[in-house]
């Protein structure tokens, strides 16, 4: 492991940098949408603008603050993201006379501001693990919200949102924070005995049910939940968050080939039993018979947006140049083809290239984590956040069947910008501490957690540490 | 622990090279069917909010894209909708678009070759395309009378063109509909219009032009055919005595049409019987000839082939290695054999103008929005259908038909006309035929040919409705 020390040297000057970069991007991108449109640049440019980049640099100065050897590409790559993202719902709002954007900046601003009380508040990751539990029994108090009469809502189908005061909120979006909490812990602790009870059937060494049992069960409920309400992709994102987990805890195949095989047979079962399962695989499967397009709840939304992906071709018809508009939910579940159309192929290319960035560094962390519950903690969100790129844009591109998955900071809506952003907060945390110098005396190479300077405050604290 | 979160790195790098490939093979390999995907309208909303070309007839627009503040940002209108809806068609996202709407919209929507430069230009002064105009050869007032001259309910085209350029000065054809209806932008709107029109007129369809489009027996007329056939093979003229029984069994049964006339006289010369249309000797002379001379006649006067001026003209058959019983009615018009009122137009165009056919056009120019000329039409030979003697010489014969003959309700005083009727008798209980006449004036200096052609009508109103209806155009084109 010693290729992982790095000397600890904070490189906030370059976050500031690099997220200058970043703001320059999505507020030109916001600008292209304002000066191609019909009525020219609005006012929103300036306000909504204006909002972003002082977020920015809030959370920067934050970082700067409470966690200063956090990883500096992080958040410039968070805030390229989500200006984008701002870019191109301004841009539809513009095509279809809705306010949509102005909600989004409303929630980036809310969830940036949850985020950085993250930062405050936890300042060391390691304080999760002994939420463990409650991370479980909240895990299972969010998923069952939609399903209380009068707090639950249906909407597209799926019973997945709660509405609170006139706002809706999808709480299983939370869920996947809790939810991966209580994995890490449980793993962090229960690893060994999984890894060396149990008996031993042919090349399977196979843990003891007591061992397994509350993983069972926790992916029991999520599933189970989740068949219920309707919600295909968030299905896929636990199911996925828990094989990633329980791979890295026991650095065993087998349980990907067991997992795997437990994903076909529910695909199977699921494809069988359940109509909105059926009608998803079909219309992926026969997009373009001119029956399944015309039909009610048809592959009208895929094609639609492969067509628009196709009048983007290789360099796009530029922001606010196109007709994204034509797309349902351009805004939401289809604003990779949105991008794509007005971006073209380059420019998409390198949205998801930003994704890969993100998401390599927080695999980064996870890899420089000195503990193993951080270790599991940035992996699984790491993995969480590839997952849900990956099933969104293999959805709309029809490699896979589209789910009704969050692209993660883009999509319009408040609850997956919330859950996400205190998803970075908590990779920027585990970053800080990883990357942060060591007390003298214990072994870098040991996995073994260090004490955290709880409430060690600030600059000047951290500096007479590194003095020493 | 850490070898395992490499590996899921891979992973991730596998899933997003996944993505990458999928968005490749979406926006740049498969982006060219996707685009020509017959569900994808995406270009079709594209140029519905692009400032159209105008369709113009004399400087004026009788089809014209307004600024609209509905779904799209222009509406297509108009003018005199009727009296042109065969021409122009219509444009719509819900019905589609037709006739020159269709064939014109490269330059009508300003994709044309003629326009690559000024689409450069946009391109870089970001400019909007603007579509190009298309001046059309018709002449208004001609359209109008010609078109006034069709009764409704009726089933009929009339078209006048110039012999020598090939130029369309009027195209009329009744029913017709109101081509406004039919482009409205709401979809559900444009559908009931469709249904409506429809109703109105079950004999119409708005999706082809019965001039150019409709294919029936073309009578008598198709005797000018015979005629040059016969020229040609040297063994007739206008003075050769012809055996006109008023009866024959033999190549197939047949008599005389028009009793009296024709069976005043059991021999007679081709004059004569050309005049009277007496049937019986061309079944004998198609005897003597065979087919293949008629088909290379049919050929050369354009049967068989696609034409398109530039609206895409039905090819009109003469089908090939007849039997004589077919070949004898084929001589008379009768048969399989199937023309289109442009048919019998270009075979009028080709005897007048001295055997020779102008391709039949109906766009005079294409001009850019700043009225520029990109293009204008140059006269272009079709064919050579037959030589100056043998057209001059049917000509002669023609000249008898309007002088001593059937056409005579055509004559014009002080004109020099050369016309042929046609009557094709469907042999339907009800007793309904093809009316038609095709003919050109002044026949030694031909300036317009003019044909007119009524479908499934009883025999007095057709013939009613044919020469004298050529003599009333004679009259307003040459303002007599």
């Amino acid at each position: 492991m010693t290729e992982l020390q790095t000397a600890p040297v904070p490189r906030r000057n370059m976050e500031l940098l690099l997220l200058l970069l970043s703001l320059v991007v999505g507020m030109g991108a916001y600008y292209l949408v304002g000066v191609n449109s019909d009525d020219g640049l609005s006012s929103e440019f300036i306000t909504q603008g204006l909002v972003l980049v002082g977020l920015a640099l809030v959370f920067h100065i934050a970082l700067r603050i409470w966690a200063q050897y956090a990883d500096p590409v992080i958040l410039p790559v968070t805030v390229a993201i989500n200006g984008i993202g701002l870019a191109m719902i301004h841009r539809i709002d513009l095509a279809k006379n809705t306010d949509t954007a102005m909600r989004q900046i409303m929630w980036t601003g809310v969830a940036m501001v949850i985020a950085m009380i993250a930062l405050w508040a936890i300042r060391d990751h390691r304080v999760l693990r002994k939420f463990t539990y409650i991370a479980l029994a909240a895990s299972v108090v969010l998923l069952l919200l939609p399903l209380i009469p009068k707090v639950g809502v249906i909407i597209n189908g799926a019973r997945i949102w709660v509405n609170f005061f006139g706002l809706s909120f999808q709480p299983g979006e939370l869920a996947k924070i809790t939810l991966a909490i209580f994995f890490a812990g449980y793993l962090s602790s229960n690893r060994e005995l999984i890894l060396l009870a149990g008996r031993k059937i042919g090349p399977l060494q196979l843990p003891r049910a007591r061992d397994l049992g509350p993983m069972i069960v926790a992916w029991m409920v999520s599933i189970g939940v989740l068949v219920v309400q309707r919600d295909l992709g968030s299905s896929i994102l636990f199911f996925g968050l828990f094989m990633v987990m329980i791979y890295v805890a026991t650095a065993r195949v087998s349980w990907i080939a067991i997992g795997t095989l437990m994903l076909a047979a529910g695909g199977t079962f699921a494809y069988l039993t359940m109509s909105h399962v059926t009608r998803r695989i079909d219309g992926w499967i026969h997009a373009f018979d001119p029956d399944i397009y015309h039909a009610q709840g048809g592959s009208r939304q895929i094609v639609e947006g492969l067509f628009g992906l196709a009048n983007g071709g290789l360099v796009g018809t530029g922001l606010g140049e196109g007709t994204p508009y034509r797309v349902p939910l351009a805004n939401s579940d289809m604003i990779i083809a949105s991008l794509g159309e007005e971006l073209g192929l380059i420019g998409l290319s390198a949205i998801v290239l930003l994704y890969l960035i993100l998401i390599s560094r927080g695999l980064r962390a996870a890899l420089g984590s000195r503990d193993s519950f951080g270790k599991l903690l940035a992996t699984g969100f790491s993995f969480t956040l590839a997952l849900q790129c990956f099933v969104v844009i293999g959805g709309v591109t029809r490699l896979i069947p589209l789910t009704g998955l969050t692209t993660p900071f883009m999509a319009a809506g408040g609850s997956s910008l919330l859950s996400n952003w205190v998803i970075v907060a908590l990779l920027l945390l585990i970053s800080h501490n990883s990357r942060r110098p060591m007390i003298s005396g214990v072994s870098a190479t040991a996995e073994v957690a260090t004490k955290a300077p709880r409430r060690s405050g600030g600059i000047f604290a951290t500096r007479k540490e590194t003095q020493r | 622990m850490n070898q395992a979160i490499r590996n899921t790195w891979i992973a991730v790098m596998v899933l997003f090279v996944l993505c990458l490939g999928a968005l490749s093979y979406v926006q740049f390999f498969a982006a060219k069917d996707l685009n020509a995907n017959p569900l994808n309208n995406r270009q079709l909303f594209r140029d519905f909010d692009l400032p159209r070309g105008a369709i113009l007839v004399d400087g004026k627009p009788i089809a014209e894209s307004v600024p609209t503040d509905g779904q799209f940002k222009y509406q297509r209108v108009y003018t005199d909708p009727e009296l042109y809806s065969h021409l122009t068609g219509f444009y719509s996202l819900a019905n589609g678009s037709t006739q020159l709407e269709s064939v014109m919209n490269p330059e009508l929507t300003g994709k044309s070759q003629d326009q690559f430069f000024d689409r450069l230009v946009n391109l870089f002064s970001g400019k909007e395309n603007e579509g190009a105009s298309v001046e059309l050869t018709i002449d208004p007032e001609l359209q109008k009378f010609v078109y006034d001259l069709i009764p409704e309910g009726t089933r009929g085209s009339i078209i006048v063109s110039e012999p020598k350029t090939g130029n369309i000065l009027a195209m009329a054809s009744k029913p017709s509909y109101d081509t406004n209806l039919l482009a409205v932008h709401s979809t559900t709107k444009a559908a009931e219009n469709m249904k409506k029109v429809l109703a109105e007129n079950p004999n119409l369809s708005p999706y082809r032009n019965p001039a150019l489009f409709n294919t029936m027996n073309p009578g008598s007329s198709f005797k000018i055919l015979d005629l040059v056939a016969g020229l040609e093979s040297g063994n007739y003229n206008a003075d050769t005595v012809l055996k006109n029984p008023e009866k024959i069994t033999d190549p197939v049964k047949m008599s005389n049409f028009n009793e009296g006339i024709c069976a005043s006289r059991s021999e007679a010369t081709l004059e004569f019987i050309v005049a009277q249309s007496c049937n019986t000797p061309f079944a004998l002379m198609s005897k003597e000839l065979g087919p293949e001379p008629f088909e290379n006649v049919t050929e050369r006067f354009g049967f068989g082939q696609q034409l398109n001026i530039p609206l895409p003209v039905q090819p009109s058959i003469f089908p090939p290695n007849m039997t004589p019983a077919d070949l004898a009615l084929a001589s008379i018009g009768g048969s399989e054999v199937m023309t289109t009122a442009m048919q019998m137009n270009m075979v009028a165009m080709g005897i007048a103008n001295d055997g020779v056919i102008m391709e039949p056009n109906l766009v005079k120019q294409v001009m850019a929005p700043d009225l520029r000329v990109l293009s204008s039409s140059e006269p272009k030979e079709f064919s050579t259908a037959t030589t100056k003697e043998v057209a001059d010489q049917v000509t002669d014969l023609m000249r008898g038909s309007v002088k001593s003959g059937t056409s005579m309700r055509a004559a014009v005083p002080g004109l020099d006309i050369a016309a042929k009727t046609g009557t094709a008798d469907l042999n339907l209980d009800s007793g309904v035929v093809n009316s038609w006449i095709t003919g050109f004036a002044p026949a030694d200096d031909p300036e317009v040919a003019v044909t007119i052609a009524f479908e499934r009508i009883d025999y007095p109103t057709g013939s009613s409705l044919t020469s004298p209806n050529m003599k009333k155009i004679l009259e307003a084109v040459f303002n007599q």
